[in-house]
């Protein structure tokens, strides 16, 4: 149990992050190239304004008229990726760890804190499945993929949370803490959760091709 | 479509169709959707069809053109018939759940590929395939010869002539300010708005002149799928832009006509900058403008009392830019002027666009469904009037309101302007007694 304790927390989790980072370098690397040989003409509408404008407000709570036709469920989606993001950066754990091996390490929240927000992102979660589960018109595009996706993106949570409190076996919850994570993470360039860097690509390009071009606000 | 289905379908070119369109935005588009089915509220076939979740954007694409490429090309000929359905039928190509996506997904794109792939296969609804023929014939969709076409425009300035005092309608006049560029059905059945366009011009004393060939701006071979027609119809106008020299081409109160010129075209062409090669303008700006500044003065006691409403075409609005223009001009002319909910950029289509209103009766039906979301955004405002600055949602809302028992006109920017313009005393029609005294007097 050490021994893989150790080869996950150190030879892996470098692999892991070679891959995370490599694999979204080499993702946005590949796509560039190809839309400079595709996509040419549309570098010509480019717009920063636009451009700006359709990202951030997006990422603002019901910051598109989308959004604020569906209050419930955008509110559920941001607090959903808040959480996602906020809680392994700014977990007091963590950032231990990463002191201790990089010498740096942003500033944490709270253990109760964060404990209160994994409840919360779980919740969010359930909601998200549940919402994939009974909308119609969700439904029909869901694929076993989607669903796997959700649960493995909770799944690290749920393992940390039932290791913070020792429920459970201790050291197995921590294993597969690190490990779905780790799986999690190596997924991500590959797959539609590359979402997490396209997602500012696609929506510069919608915003100015409707905006610079046509005034038209995709928010 | 009958003998269609029986035909083989060739691969190959399918696939150097998905090969040729396999670009950045495709791919990425195709690989993040998150199917979240936030698409599916902004979509009117989904909204008229009881929510039925096949309506849904994501849905259309994900089994169409998503298909193909999970595919890689290898499809059978139902498998495109079930596509035709969805992406003729169940799409108007709006734009309006990109929008409304998260990701900004261009799906209107997206389903107008997976049309270049079925039309590859001559799999294409046949009221499209025959204006393809026409444009290939004649380079406008409705087959017209330029012999007919110039005679309906004398025929027209003769008879415009006789109420309005020295009205011409020039053709083919070099440095024009405007080259005026008309949808093939108003010289085939409708000469009385180009008639009413001359008397727009003569009014303002315009430097207009209409072109001999390049005169329909319409292109039905973008919504058939057949790009490289699409660009060659584009190609005529601009071709014949530059041979005049004139200074804009002036696109007709039609909506996907200028999504065409303006925006669509040079991509069709391969244009390096993605910008055609003459400026293109649109009548409700152009008409606005006119109104605005005072080139033409309406009487206040020829303007619309009654409720009037205004038709935001997407191809105009949300694809053109003009929502204001046309509001603003609708101010101008109407006194009760009540909005439509949602409009603007965010306007419904009526379910005419895309192709949909010269694909004919075998979609009639279904047209007249997913009409439905613009039938009744037209009766909670009450109007009398609807004004559509576009052919083919002129002719949908005429066939909603018969469908629905709306009780409304419809009617365009140029008549409304026609019925209500001053017209200033030198255009005024001399009556015979008059232009003999002239003659008698020996004047000019």
């Amino acid at each position: 149990m050490v021994e893989l304790y150790n080869f996950l927390a150190g030879p892996a989790l470098w692999v892991t992050f070679f891959i995370f980072f490599g694999g979204l370098v080499f993702r946005i690397a590949y796509l560039y190239g190809l839309s400079r040989e595709r996509d040419r003409v549309f570098y010509n509408h480019m717009d920063a304004r636009w451009a700006f404008q359709s990202i951030v407000r997006w990422l603002i709570p019901w910051g598109s008229v989308s959004m604020r036709n569906q209050p419930v469920f955008s509110l559920v989606f941001f607090v959903f990726h808040v959480c996602l993001l906020g809680i392994p950066l700014f977990l007091y754990a963590h950032n231990l760890l990463w002191e201790e091996a990089f010498g740096v390490s942003l500033p944490s929240i709270s253990d109760g804190l964060a404990d209160n927000l994994t409840i919360v992102f779980l919740a969010c979660v359930v909601f998200l499945f549940v919402r994939r589960l009974v909308r119609p018109e969700v439904r029909i595009l869901t694929t076993a993929w989607d669903y796997a996706l959700l649960l493995l993106t909770a799944a690290p949570f749920v393992s940390g949370f039932l290791a913070y409190h020792q429920w459970g076996p201790y050291q197995l919850m921590l294993i597969l803490h690190i490990l779905t994570a780790e799986v999690l993470l190596v997924i991500i360039p590959f797959s539609k959760l590359g979402h997490i860097i396209l997602f500012f690509f696609t929506r510069a390009f919608i915003g100015f091709e409707m905006g610079a071009r046509r005034g038209a606000r995709t928010w | 479509m009958s003998e269609e289905l029986e035909k083989p379908v060739n691969t190959k070119k399918i696939k150097e169709i998905l090969s040729a369109n396999d670009s950045a935005r495709i791919k990425t588009w195709l690989s993040i959707c998150a199917r979240c089915g936030l698409c599916a509220e902004s979509c009117f076939f989904y909204l008229a069809n009881n929510r039925d979740p096949k309506m849904s954007p994501a849905y259309k694409f994900k089994n169409t053109l998503g298909e193909m490429y999970r595919r890689k090309g290898e499809v059978d000929r139902a498998f495109l018939r079930k596509c035709y359905d969805m992406i003729w039928g169940e799409c108007t190509t709006c734009k309006r759940c990109s929008m409304f996506c998260p990701f900004g997904i261009d799906i209107s794109t997206m389903i107008a590929t997976a049309r270049a792939v079925c039309n590859s296969q001559g799999i294409v609804p046949e009221g499209l395939a025959r204006t393809s023929a026409n444009y290939r014939e004649t380079g406008n969709q409705m087959g017209m010869a330029t012999e007919d076409f110039i005679e309906t425009c004398s025929w027209m300035e003769e008879e415009t002539g006789e109420e309005m005092a020295g009205l011409t309608i020039p053709i083919d006049k070099p440095g024009a300010k405007y080259m005026y560029t008309v949808n093939a059905r108003e010289p085939m059945y409708y000469p009385q708005d180009i008639a009413m366009a001359a008397k727009i011009f003569t009014v303002a004393e315009e430097d207009w002149t209409m072109p001999s060939f390049g005169w329909d701006c319409t292109n039905l071979a973008m919504f058939a799928g057949d790009r490289a027609l699409a660009g060659q119809v584009v190609k005529n106008v601009y071709d014949k832009a530059i041979e005049l020299g004139v200074q804009n081409i002036l696109i007709t109160e039609c909506g996907h006509a200028y999504r065409s010129a303006k925006y669509e075209g040079p991509y069709f062409l391969g244009y390096q900058d993605g910008k055609p090669p003459v400026n293109v303008v649109h009548s409700v700006k152009v008409f606005y403008e006119y109104v605005r500044d005072g080139r033409i003065k309406i009487d206040p006691d020829k303007m619309i009392e009654g409720p009037v409403t205004y038709q935001d075409p997407c191809n105009v609005s949300r694809n053109g830019g003009l929502w204001e223009e046309g509001r603003a001009l609708t101010r101008l002319l109407c006194k009760d002027f009540r909005d439509m909910s949602p409009n603007k950029d965010l306007n419904h289509c009526c379910g005419g666009g895309g192709g949909y209103i010269p694909m004919g009766p075998e979609f009639k039906k279904r047209r007249m469904i997913s009409g439905q979301i613009k039938a009744e955004q037209i009766r909670a405002t009450g109007a009398k009037i609807v004004i559509v600055p576009c052919h083919n949602c002129f002719d949908q809302i005429r066939d909603l309101d018969k469908e629905y028992g709306l009780g409304v006109k419809v009617m365009s920017f140029k008549e409304i302007i026609c019925e209500s313009m001053i017209v200033p005393e030198k255009f005024q029609p001399r009556d015979e007694d008059e232009e003999e005294d002239e003659a008698g007097g020996g004047g000019e």
